[in-house]
C-alpha cells in the first residue's frame, strides 16, 4: 500500500475501499483467536476457504479471519453476515453445508446453532444469545468485524479517524482535557485516572518522552489484553499515537508477553502496515507529528507488570521494581518522563476522541466510567470474555451472562482481580463491578479476571495457590515480600496438610498485615490480599482444616479420602483398569471398593467414572 | 526464585561444569545462527532480552557458548547475561526433551483441578517441572497462564493444545507418545 500524505488521502482510501467492497454480498467471519485455535479453528478456516473457491464464490463472499469473539468455550465460532447467524463448535466437515446452505441459499443449519444449557433453547443470531445479550461490547465488538492482519479492514471500519481528528485541529491540552473529563481510569489494575497521568507526563521537564503499552498480562486467569492486541492491533497503535501526541512523545513501546505468540505476530504485522502507510514514522499524514513504535517481547515475569520493573526489563535488565518516590511520569524509561498504560486503556482512547468524553462518561458508575472487559472463567457454564458497563452487579455477570454453576453445583465465590485481588462470597454478588466498591470489599477490579468457584473449590487451597504463585514470581528485592510470602505459604501449607494449629490464623493475619504495609512494590503490597479476603469471608473453612482436619471441598489431598458409592457403582471396571496403584478391587457388575492404604488420590478414577460414583470426603 | 543476590556460587559452578551439551547436535539445524541473531544489535545492551528470546526460539535453550557470544556481542558482562537468562521464565539453560508437556497452572485451570494433571505428569515421568527424563524423551513445564482459560485445564504437547484435560486423558496422551517413539525406533 502506498504512503498516505494527508488526512484527505486517508479519507479517499477509505471511500475507495468501501466502494470496492460493495460487490461483497456475504461475509463469513471465523474466529482465529488463541482459544478457538486450541479447538482447531485453522482447519475450519482452510475448509471453508477451499469450499468457497470450489463454488466460485471468491469475489462475492469475503472470508474474514478475525480475533477473539469472546465465547471461547463454544469455539470454533463462525458469524455470517448479513443475518448475524452464529454457528458454534464447528468442525471442518461442516464447511460444505455452511457454504452450500447458509452462504448460497441463506438457510440456517439448525444443529450448528448455539443451544443454551440453561433453557435448552437454540438461538439463530449472535445478538439473541444470553451470553452476548447482557453485554455492552464497545471494544470486543470491533474484534468480530476486522481481520487483525489487514489495515484495510481497520480503515474501512472507520479506523484512524480519531487520529486524523486529533492531528487536524486538537491541541495536546484539548486531548488531555477530553480524556480527563471522560473519567477513563487505568484498566490494568490500579485504576489511576488516565488523563491525570497524561497531563503530569506532559508537564514533566524534558524533550524526550515515551509512551508504553503494557501487554505483559501476567495475571493467571485473565486474557483480555491478549484478545484485544491479537484481535485489533491497529486500535492499540491508534490509541498510542493519540497519547504520544498529547504528552509530546516521539517513541513508544509495546511490551508484550512472549507466551502470546499470536499477539506478537499480529502487532508486528500491524506495525509494518502502519509504517508502509505513513501512519508511523516521520511526519505522520503530512503533519509535523513524528512517532515510532518498537515491539518488545517480555521474558515471562509477573513482576514486570509493575511499571518500574517493566521499564527495567525494556532496558534489557532484570525486571526488578524500584521505589516510586518520583513517579514514572517524571522519571521513567531511561530516566525520561514516561506514560505507561494497559492495552485496554489505550483501546478506549480512539472512541473517546471520536464520540466525545460525555459519550464515554454516560456509561458506568459514578467513580468508574465506560466499559470493562472481564475474563469469566472457572466452574461456570458459559466461560469467555465479557464486556459490561462499569457498575454492573457481579450477579448479572455470573448468573445472567455466565449461566450459573455446572452440574447443579452451588456457586460459592468469585475471585476478582488475579493474585492481587480477593475472593468475594455469594452474598456480596450484589456489589457493582466498580474500582472503589470492590476495593472496599477487599477485592479489586484488577485486570478483570473473574474466576468462579463452587462448592468443590477449597478456599484455603486457593489462598495457597496464589501464595505459591507469588512466592515463585517475587523478584526477591525487598525482604517483606521475599521472606513474608514464604512464611505465609509455610503456614498455609501446614494447614492444608493437616498440621495446622489454631494460633496460626492470628499469626497469618499479622504477617499479612506487615507484608502489605512494608513491601516495596505493588506485587508485594497486594500479595496478602488472597489471604485477607479468604480469612475475612471463609474463616470456617480454615477452622475445619485446623480443628477437624477436614477439607470441606474435598481438595486438599492430605485431608481427603476417595470412596466408591455402592449405590451408583455399576461395576463397569473402568476405574479398576485405570488405577495405576491397584487400589481398586471388585468383581464385574458388582460395586467396587477402594483400598485407602494403596490409593494415591491421583483422581484418575474420578475423572473416568461415567456414573459419578466416586466421591471424596 | 530469588535473584536479588546473584547466586555467584551457582554462576561459577554453572560455567565451570565440564558437562558438554551432548544433545546439542540433536537439535535440528537452527534457521538463524548466533551471528545472524546478533546482527544489527551489537553494542546495544538494551537488546539483551530480545537477543536471548531469539536464541531460545532457535536453539530451544540458552547454552553457555551462546551466553558468552551474547556477552561479547552486546558488551554486557557474562554475569549479567546469566542473571537475566536465569531471572526470566522464558529462558531455559538446559535443552528440552523431545516431547514437552506444558501444564497450565493459571487460576482458571487450577480451580478445574490442574494440580492433579501436574501430579499425574510428575508421577508418570518421574521428573519435576523443568527437568528432562533420562532418555531425553519428555520434559515437563509448568506455565502460569496460557490465556486459554475458558478451555481449561490445558496441557500443551509441543505445539498442540489439549483442552478440558483430565488425569486419565493425560495418562493416555503420555502412553501414545511413548508408543510413537517406540514405533519410530522400530522403523529406523
Amino acid at each position: 500500500m502506498s504512503r498516505l500524505n494527508s488526512a484527505r488521502e486517508l479519507k479517499h482510501l477509505r471511500e475507495r475501499l468501501r466502494e470496492q467492497r460493495q460487490s461483497i454480498i456475504t461475509t463469513v467471519m471465523i474466529c482465529g483467536g488463541t482459544g478457538c485455535q486450541a479447538s482447531r479453528s485453522q482447519a475450519v478456516i482452510d475448509a471453508v476457504g477451499d469450499e468457497l473457491s470450489r463454488q466460485g464464490l471468491d469475489n462475492s463472499v469475503r472470508l474474514c479471519v478475525t480475533g477473539c469473539h469472546g465465547f471461547c468455550e463454544q469455539g470454533p465460532v463462525i458469524i455470517i453476515e448479513p443475518g448475524n447467524i452464529f454457528y458454534c463448535q464447528v468442525s471442518p466437515e461442516d464447511a460444505f453445508e455452511i457454504v452450500y446452505q447458509t452462504v448460497m441459499k441463506g438457510e440456517v443449519i439448525e444443529q450448528l446453532l448455539y443451544r443454551d444449557p440453561v433453557s435448552g433453547k437454540s438461538f439463530q443470531t449472535q445478538a439473541e444469545i444470553p451470553f452476548y445479550r447482557a453485554q455492552d461490547r464497545q471494544i470486543l465488538s470491533q474484534n468480530c468485524m476486522v481481520d487483525p492482519c489487514s489495515i484495510e479492514d481497520y480503515i474501512v471500519a472507520g479506523g484512524y479517524s480519531a487520529l486524523t481528528k486529533v492531528l487536524g485541529g486538537m491541541m495536546p491540552e484539548e486531548v488531555i482535557k477530553e480524556i480527563k473529563s471522560s473519567g477513563l481510569r487505568g484498566r490494568g489494575g490500579g485504576g489511576f485516572p488516565t488523563g491525570r497521568k497524561w497531563s503530569e507526563c506532559r508537564e514533566a521537564p524534558g524533550d524526550e518522552k515515551y509512551v508504553i503499552c503494557n501487554a505483559d498480562e501476567g495475571d493467571p486467569g485473565a486474557y483480555m489484553d491478549r484478545c484485544v492486541l491479537e484481535g485489533n492491533p491497529h486500535l492499540i497503535l491508534e490509541g498510542m499515537m493519540i497519547g504520544a501526541w498529547a504528552i509530546g512523545a516521539r517513541k513508544g513501546y509495546i511490551y508484550v508477553r512472549n507466551e502470546y505468540p499470536l499477539a506478537v505476530k499480529h502487532s508486528r504485522i500491524a506495525f509494518e502496515q502502519a509504517h508502509e502507510c505513513g501512519l508511523l514514522g516521520d511526519n505522520i499524514l503530512g503533519s509535523p507529528f513524528s512517532f515510532d513504535i518498537e515491539i518488545a517481547r517480555g521474558g515471562g515475569a509477573f513482576v514486570c507488570g509493575e511499571s518500574t520493573a517493566l521499564m527495567a526489563s525494556l532496558e534489557g535488565k532484570v525486571g526488578e521494581p524500584r521505589p516510586k518516590d518520583v513517579h514514572t511520569v517524571v522519571d521513567g524509561l531511561y530516566h525520561k518522563p514516561t506514560t505507561l498504560n494497559n492495552v485496554e486503556t489505550w483501546a478506549n482512547v480512539p472512541s473517546i476522541i471520536l464520540n466525545g468524553s460525555s459519550w464515554f462518561a454516560s456509561k458506568g458508575s459514578r467513580g468508574s466510567k465506560g466499559t470493562k472487559i472481564l475474563a469469566l472463567t472457572g466452574r461456570i457454564k458459559n466461560t469467555g470474555l465479557v464486556e459490561v458497563a462499569m457498575g454492573t452487579p457481579i450477579d448479572t455477570v455470573v448468573f445472567d451472562i455466565g449461566g450459573g454453576a455446572v452440574n447443579g453445583k452451588l456457586i460459592k465465590a468469585v475471585q476478582i482481580g488475579g493474585p492481587s485481588g480477593g475472593c468475594l462470597p455469594v452474598d456480596k454478588f450484589d456489589l457493582p463491578i466498580d474500582f472503589d466498591a470492590l476495593s472496599e470489599a477487599g477485592s479489586m477490579v484488577g485486570s478483570g479476571g473473574m474466576v468462579v468457584m463452587d462448592e468443590e473449590t477449597c478456599m484455603v487451597d486457593v489462598a495457597k495457590y496464589f501464595l505459591t504463585f507469588l512466592q515463585d514470581e517475587s523478584c526477591g528485592k525487598c525482604l517483606p515480600c521475599r521472606v513474608g510470602v514464604d512464611r505465609m505459604l509455610e503456614i498455609i501449607t501446614d494447614i492444608t496438610e493437616g498440621r495446622g494449629k489454631p494460633e496460626q490464623i492470628g499469626l497469618l493475619e499479622e504477617l499479612a498485615d506487615t507484608v502489605s504495609q512494608t513491601a516495596l512494590c505493588g506485587l508485594g503490597k497486594t500479595a496478602p490480599n488472597p489471604v485477607f479476603s479468604t480469612l475475612r469471608y471463609f474463616r470456617p473453612e480454615y477452622e475445619a482444616h485446623i480443628n477437624e482436619k477436614k477439607c470441606p471441598a474435598g481438595v486438599c489431598k492430605a485431608l481427603i479420602t476417595y470412596w466408591i458409592d455402592p449405590d451408583k457403582c455399576t461395576g463397569c471396571r473402568i476405574c479398576l483398569q485405570g488405577c495405576m496403584h491397584k487400589a481398586i478391587t471388585g468383581r464385574k457388575k458388582q460395586a467396587h471398593v477402594i483400598d485407602t492404604q494403596l490409593c494415591d488420590k491421583c483422581g484418575i478414577c474420578r475423572s473416568e467414572c461415567k456414573f459419578d460414583a466416586i466421591r471424596v470426603f | 526464585m530469588h535473584f536479588f543476590r546473584i547466586h555467584i556460587v551457582e554462576f561459577i559452578r554453572y560455567f565451570k561444569s565440564s558437562q558438554a551439551d551432548s544433545r546439542l547436535e540433536e537439535v535440528n539445524m537452527p534457521p538463524q545462527t548466533l551471528d545472524q541473531i546478533l546482527e544489527g544489535r551489537r553494542s546495544q545492551p538494551n537488546q539483551l532480552i530480545e537477543v536471548l528470546q531469539d536464541i531460545q526460539k532457535n536453539y530451544g535453550y540458552i547454552s553457555k557458548e551462546a551466553m558468552q557470544a551474547v556477552s561479547q556481542g552486546l558488551g554486557v558482562p557474562v554475569i549479567e547475561v546469566y542473571r537475566v537468562a536465569s531471572f526470566y521464565k522464558a529462558f531455559r539453560l538446559k535443552p528440552f526433551g523431545k516431547y514437552v508437556l506444558t501444564v497450565c497452572m493459571g487460576t482458571a485451570c487450577h480451580v478445574r483441578s490442574a494440580r492433579l494433571l501436574l501430579d499425574q505428569a510428575i508421577g508418570q515421568l518421574g521428573v519435576k517441572p523443568g527437568e528432562v527424563t533420562p532418555d531425553g524423551l519428555f520434559s515437563i513445564e509448568r506455565v502460569n497462564c496460557l490465556g486459554a482459560c475458558a478451555m481449561g485445564p490445558i496441557v500443551v504437547e509441543n505445539r498442540s493444545y489439549h483442552h478440558h484435560m483430565t488425569p486419565g486423558k493425560l495418562r493416555k496422551l503420555i502412553e501414545t507418545l511413548r508408543r510413537q517413539k517406540t514405533e519410530e525406533n522400530q522403523n529406523v
